[in-house]
């Protein structure tokens, strides 16, 4: 609790103890009075100064004004007690509302808890603790079991395993060794590790993630302008009803009484107030945005958050993003039945290559090559590789290799690239490469399609056959194939223009090469954040892992922010205008005014506190 | 020039709303956003007017929420 919060603790337990010796001790008329005066005036005062001083500054209209409007107007109509109750009432429910205010942001700043405090420099044989602010690019750091990776840098000792659960909201560990880059925000679990910076604080991984993490609520949401706007509203129509209520009716009408109608203004005065609704929403989205990052998604404002939502057309960039954007062994055959012997003489002619597919092939191969037994090896460019091993002749390549040197193959219809492999002159197998779908890429479109997404779309550079299998393979309604960076801005264009009205068009990369097309769609989601400062900067949405089901699960929290800022927004403006009509009508006391006031809006921040919750338990 | 200040003692979210508006009034400034939640100001500025624009928005602060603090 605030200093200002316990002070406004303590004044409203005197003035409670004031109160209730008003209400229950057998008082003469005329101290009893006294006794509400005192205290009114110790939780009212303040009230009453800023009201004055407000006033003074040409600032009508506000909270502090309406309530002394209506204390002092109570006092007029001689309800000493009654003044008294709605004064301390409309304090209670302050202290509560500024009480939820601050228990929600704590609980969100605490999900974004992971600014690192120090860092341990190595000076020569002396390890010091400083701030991270105070560490230089080309520093050696320390970091200790249990302490959170302060800088971003390249490990030159040690081995461990990170645990990146702050970053990623994943809690698999991930193993690094001398010559792994580090990411600041990790906590190192296992091992000691020296580390030499490679950033400085300030534009280090961790800065950046904050950074953006706190100012997103800056960009508003539709529904967060729309609360504005009406509260500005809101208020002057209801006190003007408020006024006009108390001069009319008794004016035109006999029958009515002057101080029964003033009490109905009273109530209309004090539900007047706006902060129930003003504070639902921001907050609702706030803690959206909180869930968010806690599943490592950061979302750079409400406004996006707001459209994740509305979601209508999804298009995907294939590799990196719907792909591991790795090429692996997928498949090997043999004429002669011994697929790893075809196998072992691919990685060998590979021996020296560092080409993706080389690599993939090694990796397949996986056992260590004596670089001893390859003779004569000669690279034919864009081709493939011919060589001596064990005294053969071994041809290596695409296919066109194969034709020049007369081989005779088999001709394929497969998606992937493929490596044949000949001996003496003969065919004897070939392996087939191609980059691996990821593992949660069927289910993210499968989820994707289900919560209302109409239409999907991939963009891909690669070739058609590959973009179909692929498509065909995910369930991906529409494919445009073999584009080049510029074509892919074009087919975007055409694309938006063929959205139905209100529908987002939501882009899905990995922030490499995409930025113009992250920037022209609605909202541009980039994927696989860590490290990419490109990345971070270009998209609207970063998702830190590199999974594609984090897309469903940042629409999921999208909606659920929404409609806890709907249901917050019907209920408040609900109530108050229930209020309203039974104020009018003579029906609603000035303790339901002020329970439509302070009231409602506990209830609406302790809903909107579960927009916090809304992200996968893990 | 954008720039962040942090904001202390802003207490409800209308007022937070009504200094946003008036903010914008100011002459210089492209952009105020008054952050309730993560009690923050950000001020897009034109960068000649800077001076001009920060006293003006203790000036117009001072009139709206005499309470709340920015920290400049």
């Amino acid at each position: 609790m605030t200093k200002k919060l316990k002070r406004n603790l303590k004044l409203i337990l005197i003035a409670l103890i004031f109160f209730m010796v008003g209400m229950l001790a057998p008082l003469p008329d005329i101290y009893e009075k006294g006794v509400f005066v005192i205290s009114f005036l110790i939780v009212g005062l303040p009230i009453l100064k800023r009201a004055g001083k407000n006033i003074i500054h040409g600032q009508v209209f506000d909270e502090n004004f309406l309530m002394s409007l209506a204390t002092i107007g109570a006092f007029a109509l001689q309800d000493f007690a009654e003044a008294a109750a709605v004064m301390l009432f409309y304090q209670v429910g302050e202290f509560f509302q500024s009480y939820a205010v601050n228990q929600s942001r704590k609980s969100i700043a605490e999900l974004m808890d992971i600014r690192p405090d120090y860092a341990n420099l190595q000076k020569g044989e002396e390890i010091i603790k400083v701030s991270p602010e105070e560490v230089k690019v080309g520093d050696l750091i320390v970091i200790r079991p249990g302490e959170r990776v302060p800088l971003d840098g390249e490990i030159v000792e040690g081995f461990s395993s990170l645990d990146t659960a702050a970053l990623t909201g994943e809690s698999l560990p991930r193993d690094v060794e001398k010559g792994d880059e580090v990411v600041s925000g990790c906590i190192n679990q296992t091992g000691v590790l020296t580390v030499k910076v490679s950033k400085e604080f300030a534009n280090s991984t961790i800065v950046k993630i904050l950074d953006l993490v706190e100012n997103a609520s800056s960009k508003k949401a539709n529904l967060e302008n729309f609360i504005t706007r009406f509260a500005r509203y809101y208020t002057p129509t209801v006190v003007i009803v408020a006024v006009l209520l108390a001069i009319l009716p008794p004016m035109f009408m006999a029958s009515e009484t002057f101080s029964d109608w003033l009490y109905r203004a009273i109530t209309f005065l004090v539900i007047s107030c706006p902060c129930a609704l003003v504070i639902s929403v921001p907050l609702s989205f706030f803690g959206g945005l909180g869930a968010a990052s806690k599943a490592g998604i950061l979302i750079k404002g409400s406004n996006y958050l707001e459209a994740l939502a509305h979601a209508e057309t999804i298009v995907f960039d294939k590799t990196g993003t719907l792909t591991k954007g790795n090429f692996k062994v997928m498949d090997i055959h043999a004429t002669n039945g011994h697929p790893e012997k075809v196998l072992e003489t691919a990685a060998y002619a590979e021996a020296f290559s560092t080409h993706p597919i080389a690599l993939s092939i090694k990796e397949a191969y996986g056992k260590k090559i004596d670089e001893k037994k390859v003779a004569d090896l000669q690279e034919i460019h864009g081709q493939g590789m011919t060589l001596r091993l064990k005294n053969k002749h071994i041809a290596v390549g695409n296919v066109r290799l194969m034709q020049n040197l007369n081989i005779e193959c088999p001709k394929l219809n497969v998606i992937g690239t493929v490596i044949f492999v000949a001996e003496e002159g003969k065919y004897v197998g070939h392996l087939v490469i191609a980059d691996e779908i990821k593992e949660d890429a069927a289910h993210a479109l499968q989820i994707l399609k289900e919560n209302g997404v109409s239409r999907t779309v991939m963009l891909t550079g690669d070739r058609k056959e590959i973009a179909l299998k692929i498509a065909e393979e995910l369930r991906i309604d529409k494919v445009y194939a073999e584009l080049l960076p510029v074509d892919k801005v074009n087919q975007l264009e055409e694309i938006l223009a063929n959205k139905e009205q209100g529908g987002q068009l939501i882009y899905v990369g990995d922030g490499i090469n995409d930025a113009p097309v992250l920037a022209r769609s609605d909202v541009g989601i980039a994927m696989g954040g860590i490290g990419s400062d490109a990345a971070i900067e270009a998209a609207d949405v970063v998702i830190m892992t590199d999974e594609p089901s984090k897309i469903a699960e940042a629409m999921k929290i999208s909606a659920g922010t929404l409609a806890i800022a709907r249901q917050n927004v019907v209920f408040a403006i609900g109530v108050k205008l229930i209020i309203l009509g039974l104020g009018a009508l003579g029906y609603a006391s000035i303790w339901a005014a002020v329970f439509a006031d302070v009231g409602v809006a506990v209830i609406a921040i302790l809903n909107a506190m579960r927009a916090l919750f809304l992200a996968n338990k893990k | 020039m954008l720039k962040t200040y942090k904001l202390e003692n802003l207490d409800c979210a209308h007022c937070a709303a009504k200094l946003e508006s008036a903010f914008n009034e100011i002459e210089g400034v492209i952009k105020a956003s008054v952050n309730f939640m993560a009690q923050k100001l950000v001020l897009e500025m034109e960068d000649e007017k800077v001076d001009s624009v920060l006293k003006e928005v203790e000036k117009v602060k001072n009139k709206i929420e005499p309470d709340c603090e920015i920290i400049f």
